[in-house]
């Protein structure tokens, strides 16, 4: 998983039938210190992240393992919130 | 599979309930020389690595096997501790 903070929202009404009811959040990706670094991704949100929140994001089909998004067309989903970072180095 | 180093780990109270219970570790990709390769990743932990273990670690939805429910949002899970990586490998010609 990837390591991301969420800093807006996607509103789409014209989408694929599957996708309705789904909240589209866009996930800047962060490094270990929470600094925002340039790839970002949109994804399903599936725990009630809100905006500012530091996330976890699943890609590939592997986001699709949630009651939300099963046989959805989604690569990407939100899957935790992040509490705390515990750094060893 | 690629090689790893356990550098810390991450605490989530609210999260997919087929995560409940698992370790979620940060893991450094490195090469087989054990120099950094890349991004940090977050990795579930079904065996056990202690932090600055070399591990070998899985991605895609291989990554929920190992796992006790696996219909979870996984992708990628720790596999294995590494005890050695043999020297003859590291140099490809």
């Amino acid at each position: 998983m990837i390591l991301g903070k969420v800093i807006g929202t996607v509103w789409a009404t014209r989408k694929d039938e599957n996708l309705t009811g789904m909240k589209f959040l866009i996930v800047r990706h962060v490094d270990l210190d929470y600094r925002l670094k340039d790839q970002y991704v949109v994804a399903v949100d599936s725990v009630g992240a809100g905006v500012g929140e530091v996330v976890l994001v699943a890609s590939g089909s592997s986001a699709r393992q949630t009651d939300v998004t099963k046989n959805k067309p989604v690569d990407a989903v939100i899957m935790a919130i992040v509490d705390k970072l515990d750094l060893s180095d | 599979m690629f090689f790893g180093r356990v550098i810390g780990t991450i605490w989530a109270t609210r999260k997919n309930p087929a995560l409940e219970n698992l370790k979620l570790q940060i893991v450094q990709p490195i090469d087989s020389g054990r120099s950094p390769a890349g991004a940090p990743i977050i990795a579930v932990d079904t065996i056990g690595a202690g932090s600055g273990e070399t591990i070998c670690y899985i991605t895609a939805r291989e990554a929920t096997i190992p796992l006790p429910d696996r219909f979870a949002p996984v992708d990628a899970a720790i596999v294995a501790i590494v005890d050695r990586i043999d020297p003859e490998v590291i140099e490809t010609k």
